[in-house]
């Protein structure tokens, strides 16, 4: 903020055009370092750190489905095909706010998409489901968040995708918008289906004489 | 209906400002006594407006109405009471209105002891808090508007970020924002004389007290931040150089320049443009800091949620403020600071040089802190990479910056204005120099570790505080008497010293050991043995804690239990740490619980930190010597001009 000072001494009648030209200079450099450092602070990814699961193998689970306590599903049952893992809750707002895009994405039945109902009463999360609808393939729940600590979750809305294999592809934290499905889901998607779709006809064309 | 009531008493406030900002300067640009007088009214109208919003959001959250959308995301139903009232300013919005309105009542308290300046200097200074009353407020209602609602309200809400669900941070920022805010006093007192074309020392002395009240702030919001990191972060570490410190440090560093330069333009009349471009500095530096805090440009422990839509609005804002100022300041203050005395002039062995030296120190290391907050964002539109600079480069800069400045500060106020005879003042604290050595070469040979550290910071200390206090030893001893005003600058020189102490021995005896400790299981460190007795879960109001035990004993005597814990907030989120730590003047003795390992053994983490209190005890010796400085009665006389 501090241009050269000027001479102490005895006070010229204007400032020297040199220390104005700099100051001037100096100013204009700020105001447009600000405004790019402002223009680029909605991307999310701009310096977010990526998942400690990013190409890791998804944590192993065990939990009840919303809809029918008695049935657990595990890790294991989901493998084969990708899946889309969202954690939300019903006391969660920006979970209502992504829930709109997820339901459509739900639609294209290009994916599975799972619910992972974090930290919530069941009865809660059941109107919550039957107020919005439900995009959901099926809902685990977590009521206690023991399994949500091996997922590193610190906050819902959060989603990660898992391909075939069980390796956690892609992870977004905070409330999925339309841009974020077209500009980071769906790229990280088809290169899931591209490797599995690689991986198929790699393995049968693989005989060997 | 309450919170549409806060909603309008914002709308009736931004109404109150503009009238503030237009009416006065009209006035005093008319020579309109009617217009003139319309500023107290409307700056105690602004503030009960303010006053009254503040209000209402706070019965929103005691009341715990979650269709208040800022409500339900910063708190919920077993939040304790006590934070209920510090979640107000827990985040974007509330902590905003906070700083409106702390900006209104340092209005209100322009506006009330006033009284002895001409009217029309006191209706520009009004005027010119009031513009930035209205960039607040219209910031506040357009884009982040605590009274929105959240319909249908939901049952239950969020949590108040449990980092500030903590003693420390219910006090740190009102404390910072005092700070912060103050320096628009000398800001508005700076505008207002570049907008006349004249300044008068009068006014200038008028308000040299109020820069000092908001610098004491300003260090003991700082002081209160660092020593909430040391015991809520688990690192042990005191500062970090992290982008939003570094934006408090800024108009820290500034404004304690401009005390100094105010001191040396109100007693002989030098450096006046200089004077009012550090004011204008400060509080532009002020406002750069709410502007990276809150508009997401810069990551940080500190920063708030991005929003662009924010952060063009605060980025306008900024630079009309600083861009007009600076435009202003071009225009006019050569012919303000014109009217150059022959009289007044000094040679280079002088208070004048040696201020203007500490001067340029300050404004120096300002510029530095601004670089390297700024690098990392100037590396990426360069396309140079993601680049984080850290406490190397601050260190090492900041080394070379403050070494002369330190050297400097006990010949200051023993140095003569205009002219000193050859190497007086040096000669005089000679001996105490030449002690200082000694007992930094006494440290050198004491410290088991850190030996360069340890000497230099005793030897640096030692240098300030004898100094210091010898000159206190000489001026009693000659006159007796002493003011108000050179005791705040002794107290706060020492507190210099002091905070050298803590500073560099905590840097260079640091001990710490990170181990697994099993329950009956202990570790040695720097002579302690600390045990882990064991480790329970409790049940707080809104959280699950394992509550550690560690008993730190030496030589077989029991010093203390400590209690350090690792919270999971029912809210969910990262789990927290809160540091066991038996508190000493000679050092502190710091546990930290880490992830559990299983079969009840714990990572923990132990250190000793020498003096780290001094750290803090030094800073609010700093903060002291600004209130001590700006309670001299002197300050508050404004003789009549002779004619």
């Amino acid at each position: 903020m501090s241009d050269s000072p000027q001479s102490p001494q005895s006070t010229p009648n204007r400032l020297p055009p040199v220390a104005i030209i700099l100051g001037v200079l100096f100013f204009i450099g700020l105001m447009g370092l600000m405004l790019y450092g402002v223009s680029r602070s909605d991307r999310p990814d701009r310096d977010t750190l990526p998942s400690a699961l990013q190409d890791k193998p998804a944590p192993e689970f065990s939990l009840p489905l919303l809809h029918d306590p008695h049935v657990f599903v595990s890790s294991q049952d989901l493998r084969g095909m990708p899946y889309l893992l969202n954690v939300w809750g019903s006391w969660c707002p920006s979970c209502r706010d992504e829930h709109p895009v997820l339901t459509r994405f739900a639609e294209t039945k290009r994916l599975r998409v799972i619910g992972y109902n974090w930290k919530d009463e069941p009865a809660d999360a059941l109107r919550w489901l039957e107020q919005l609808g439900n995009p959901y393939m099926a809902v685990i729940t977590d009521q206690e968040g023991r399994t949500a600590l091996d997922w590193g979750i610190a906050a819902a809305p959060e989603t990660f995708l898992v391909d075939g294999s069980g390796i956690v592809r892609w992870k977004y934290s905070g409330a999925i918008t339309q841009q974020v499905l077209d500009t980071q889901l769906i790229p990280a998607l088809e290169k899931v289906e591209a490797a599995a779709g690689q991986a198929q006809t790699s393995s049968p064309s693989d005989p060997r004489p | 209906m309450l919170p549409e009531i806060g909603q309008i008493l914002l709308i009736l406030a931004l109404l109150a400002s503009l009238l503030q900002s237009v009416l006065p300067l009209l006035g005093a640009h008319r020579k309109n006594a009617a217009l003139i007088a319309t500023a107290r009214p409307a700056a105690l109208l602004q503030l009960t407006m303010v006053l009254g919003a503040f209000v209402v959001l706070t019965l929103a959250f005691v009341r715990q109405d979650f269709s208040l959308r800022y409500v339900a995301e910063n708190s919920n139903s077993l939040l304790p009471m006590i934070y209920r009232y510090s979640a107000v300013w827990g985040a974007h919005e509330g902590s905003l209105l906070l700083w409106a309105l702390v900006l209104a009542l340092w209005t209100a308290a322009v506006a009330e002891c006033s009284r002895k300046l001409p009217a029309d200097v006191v209706a520009r200074v009004l005027a010119v808090m009031g513009m930035i009353s209205v960039g607040f407020l219209a910031f506040l209602l357009f884009t982040s508007n605590p009274f929105d609602r959240l319909l249908p309200a939901p049952p239950e809400g969020h949590d108040l970020n449990p980092l500030l669900q903590d003693p420390g941070l219910i006090l740190h920022p009102p404390i910072l924002y005092v700070g912060y805010v103050g320096f628009a006093v000398p800001f508005a007192f700076a505008i207002a004389a570049l907008l006349d074309g004249r300044i008068d020392v009068r006014w200038l002395r008028w308000t040299r007290p109020w820069t000092n009240v908001a610098w004491g702030f300003l260090t003991l919001g700082i002081a209160l931040g660092s020593w909430w990191a040391y015991y809520e972060l688990g690192w042990g570490g005191w500062w970090f150089w992290d982008p939003v410190e570094n934006a408090s440090f800024m108009p820290w560093l500034v404004g304690a320049a401009l005390i100094h330069s105010q001191a040396a333009t109100e007693k002989r009349g030098v450096f006046i443009g200089w004077t009012l471009l550090l004011a204008i500095a400060a509080f532009a530096l002020s406002l750069l800091g709410a502007f990276l805090v809150r508009s997401g440009v810069l990551t940080s422990v500190h920063s708030f949620a991005a929003d662009p839509a924010r952060g063009m609005f605060i980025l306008a804002f900024l630079a009309i403020v600083i861009g007009g100022s600076l435009l202003l300041y071009v225009l006019r203050a050569p012919t303000v600071g014109g009217n150059s005395d022959p009289s007044r002039g000094f040679t280079l062995n002088s208070r004048e040089s040696l201020l203007l030296a500490n001067n340029l120190l300050l404004s120096c290391a300002c510029a530095m802190v601004l670089l390297g907050t700024l690098y990392p964002l100037l590396a990426d539109a360069l396309d140079l990479g993601k680049i984080s600079v850290g406490p190397p480069y601050f260190g090492t800069l900041f080394l070379l910056l403050m070494t002369p400045l330190v050297a400097l500060v006990p010949l200051g106020p023993l140095t003569r204005w205009q002219r000193e005879q050859g190497m007086r003042p040096l000669a005089l604290l000679a001996p105490w120099l030449g002690l200082a050595l000694l007992l930094g070469v006494v440290a050198w040979f004491m410290a088991p570790q850190g030996k360069l550290k340890a000497a230099a910071g005793i030897a640096a200390a030692a240098w300030v505080g004898l100094g210091t206090l010898n000159f206190l030893w000489t001026r009693l001893r000659n006159s007796g008497r002493i003011n108000a005003e050179t005791l705040g600058m002794l107290v706060a020189h020492l507190g210099i010293a002091v905070f050298l102490v803590g500073a560099l021995l905590v840097e260079a005896l640091n001990v710490q050991h990170e181990v697994a400790l099993a329950p009956g299981s202990s570790v040695e460190a720097g002579g302690y043995r600390f045990t882990l007795e064991g480790v329970d879960a409790i049940n707080g109001p809104n959280y699950h804690s394992d509550r550690g035990h560690v008993r730190v004993s030496r030589d077989g005597r029991s010093i203390a239990l400590l209690h350090p814990e690792k919270r999971m907030y029912a809210s969910g989120g990262m789990p927290m740490t809160e540091a066991g730590i038996h508190p000493a003047l000679g050092g502190d003795l710091y546990v930290a619980l880490g992830e559990s390992l299983g079969d009840g053994a714990w990572a923990v983490r132990v250190q000793i930190k020498p003096f780290v209190r001094w750290i803090w005890l030094g800073a609010a010796l700093m903060a002291l010597g600004g209130f001590v400085t700006a309670a001299d009665r002197r300050f508050r006389r404004f003789p009549e001009k002779k004619s």
